[in-house]
């Protein structure tokens, strides 16, 4: 074939539409490696709730429950704890939790069913560290006026025994309360799932 | 003597360009020869890339990467294992020392201004290359799950959770679950012993194919491809083998020294090279008191906590960490001065540098202590200076009017005081804003005053038309 006879735009679309369609291909070959790094079957399925008796907790104490490999904590709070909580109001970033994560029935001053007991998710808004829990009071070295709560030891942020963020601090939001419910006579949290309230 | 030897070579170079490459890249690769001390970090570089890849073969022989079975097989390795504690310790001590190494390697790069036309690639390259380490090293840390290496790697695969709208699902996709567990460990493991590996080798060829196609530069600076013989050989120029081979292999000598020394007496060298933290098992349930990544990432560390989040978002101290790598890519294109070489450079830059160096050490250490208070205030007095330094690499590329000088210093200042007027704060956190704001203030006075009020402060001194020394 001499080069006279070479149709240059013919040859030029065959060039230009095999490269699409091949660049295509190889796209679509991404999506599986793309696609097998995200949670599996099983990582999606480890959601299952969790009970926790909590009649032998006593006031001012927590506990610690891994619920979908996080920390939860339960920490049943003191007269005092409640009474301090509205003192605290002027220090925090969201008073009302109106920015943050949590069931409608948790929405509340307290961010909780039932006053005396705090269960929220241990995991800093911020950078995912598990917070201190921090009951003591008054000069406590992050604050010289601390009233109890939660403090983050990497990045310094501050919550309230409600969970909720100080001002200031680097974490954006209140901590997270999970959906949560009592049953047994109230002796019992059921974490992840709340009989569909929520 | 046509020897079988030489017959034998003859028969290899028609078929495969052995002696073209041992030439090309030893024999007749002409470096300048007043290389100095600075010199060495490059086959330093090379040689713990290749003690890490070794040791890190005969690691993965006992290690089992499965968050159950983790920690107790690397503490089977330090145990039970026929001199495992010794090849542990080497790779771990190796890790910091390969950082040790590349730091100062850069920092040649960047006192002799190699990273200048015509050696961009190199420079960008061996940047790369630098990247990878970094995610070569994070990766690594997570592997013995420990403590330290569980909640280090939740913060940073949280930074990503930062980037607005896809910030939560990438970083979940990244960790293959909702929170670091054995899917991440074991994909961590997968990037760390093939793919970054993979990746960094083949940087490295390219930075010294790189390297070897436009020639090596020099303290001074001077091209020696600009005079050469009548052979066509450079009059400065010697073969890298034997002369620097054999020069290398002193400095591969002494470097061994240190390294024994920190293997064999101090592998943990107080916290620095393997965190206290570390030697207890992984738990989900517990962030140790304090977190602190190890010694080579703290001054980027320092750099994200000292910007306070906007709008509920951290992602501006994530963009901060990032530009202070990023910038450096742009070196080439930031010091556009002609004159390569510190030696030849005007006084003013040398201030500058130091600044930089001191800035970069400062936020190093900042980056190990609680971000609090003064401390925390400091390191964003410092990550100022930081940056600060690549602005007054652009100032400097080019004498300026007086005019110039007092205008960016006018800028700067007001940059300053604009970030602290956006911060704001308490009185208290005001009172020391009004304090340590005096730390950039000042320099970026130095910088830009110096040069207006002593012309020869921005003198250079005359470059030689060859090598010195």
């Amino acid at each position: 074939m001499s080069e006279q006879d070479v149709d240059k735009s013919r040859r030029r679309f065959l060039t230009a539409a095999t490269t699409v369609v091949g660049a295509i291909g190889a796209g679509a070959a991404v999506v599986p490696f793309i696609g097998s790094m995200l949670p599996s079957a099983r990582a999606l399925s480890a959601g299952a709730p969790v009970e926790v008796d909590i009649s032998k907790l006593e006031p001012g104490r927590r506990l610690v429950i891994a619920w979908r490999k996080k920390p939860v904590w339960v920490v049943h709070r003191t007269k005092q704890n409640l009474d301090d909580l509205a003192k605290l109001e002027d220090k925090l970033a969201d008073i009302d939790s109106n920015s943050s994560d949590q069931p409608a029935y948790a929405k509340n001053k307290y961010r909780s069913i039932k006053p005396e007991y705090l269960v929220v998710v241990g995991i800093c808004t911020h950078l995912g560290c598990s917070p201190q829990y921090r009951p003591d009071v008054g000069n406590v070295g992050f604050d010289s006026n601390w009233l109890g709560g939660f403090f983050c030891p990497c990045h310094g942020s501050k919550f309230d025994l409600a969970g909720r963020v100080y001002a200031g601090v680097p974490a954006p939001i209140n901590l997270v309360i999970p959906p949560y419910m009592y049953k047994n006579n109230d002796k019992v949290v059921v974490i992840g799932e709340d009989g569909g309230v929520a | 003597m046509t020897t079988k030897a030489q017959a034998f070579m003859g028969w290899v170079d028609a078929r495969f360009p052995m002696t073209k490459m041992w030439e090309d890249h030893m024999a007749k690769y002409y470096a300048p020869k007043n290389f100095n001390f600075w010199y060495f970090f490059g086959s330093l570089a090379l040689l713990i890339l290749v003690i890490q890849i070794v040791t890190g073969i005969f690691l993965t022989m006992n290690y089992k990467p499965d968050a159950s079975l983790a920690f107790a097989s690397v503490e089977y390795i330090m145990r039970d294992v026929n001199f495992g504690w010794l090849i542990r310790y080497m790779h771990s001590t190796g890790a910091s020392a390969f950082f040790v190494v590349v730091y100062l390697h850069m920092y040649r790069g960047l006192m002799y201004g190699s990273f200048k036309q015509p050696r961009e690639l190199i420079w960008l390259f061996g940047m790369l290359i630098y990247l990878a380490l970094m995610a070569e090293a994070f990766m690594g840390y997570l592997l013995p799950w420990g403590q330290m290496s569980y909640w280090g790697a939740q913060v940073i695969v949280n930074l990503f959770a930062a980037v607005p709208w896809v910030g939560e699902s990438l970083s979940v996709w990244i960790r293959g679950d909702y929170v670091v567990s054995d899917a991440t460990l074991n994909r961590f493991f997968a990037f760390h012993v093939i793919a970054v590996p993979f990746i960094l080798a083949g940087l490295v060829v390219a930075h010294i194919i790189a390297l070897h196609e436009v020639g090596s530069n020099n303290p001074d600076g001077v091209e020696i491809k600009k005079t050469k013989g009548a052979d066509g050989i450079p009059l400065d120029g010697i073969p890298f083998h034997p002369y620097y081979s054999v020069k290398d292999i002193v400095g591969v000598v002494v470097f061994l020294m240190f390294f024994a020394a920190v293997l064999f007496f101090a592998p943990e060298l107080g916290g620095w090279f393997l965190e206290k933290d570390n030697f207890i098992p992984a738990n989900p349930l517990k962030t140790p008191a304090h977190i602190v990544p190890l010694w080579y990432f703290t001054p980027f560390y320092a750099i994200l906590r000292a910007i306070p989040p906007i709008w509920e978002s951290q992602f501006p101290g994530v963009i901060a960490m990032g530009m202070a790598i990023v910038f450096l890519f742009f070196l080439p294109w930031l010091d556009r001065h002609p004159v390569k070489s510190m030696r030849y450079r005007e006084p003013i830059f040398k201030v500058n540098m130091f600044i930089f160096i001191v800035s970069f050490i400062v936020l190093g250490y900042l980056g190990t202590q609680p971000s609090t208070g003064i401390l925390s205030e400091l390191a964003f007095r410092f990550t100022e200076l930081y940056f600060a330094f690549f602005i007054f690499l652009w100032i400097y590329s080019a004498q300026r009017s007086a005019k110039y000088y007092i205008t960016s210093l006018v800028v700067l200042v007001g940059t300053v005081v604009l970030l602290d007027i956006l911060r704001g704060g308490d009185a208290e956190k005001v009172a020391m804003m009004f304090k340590t704001g005096l730390i950039p203030v000042v320099c970026f006075a130095i910088l830009l005053v110096i040069p207006v009020m002593f012309k020869s402060s921005t003198q250079t001194k005359a470059v030689p038309e060859r090598v010195t020394g």
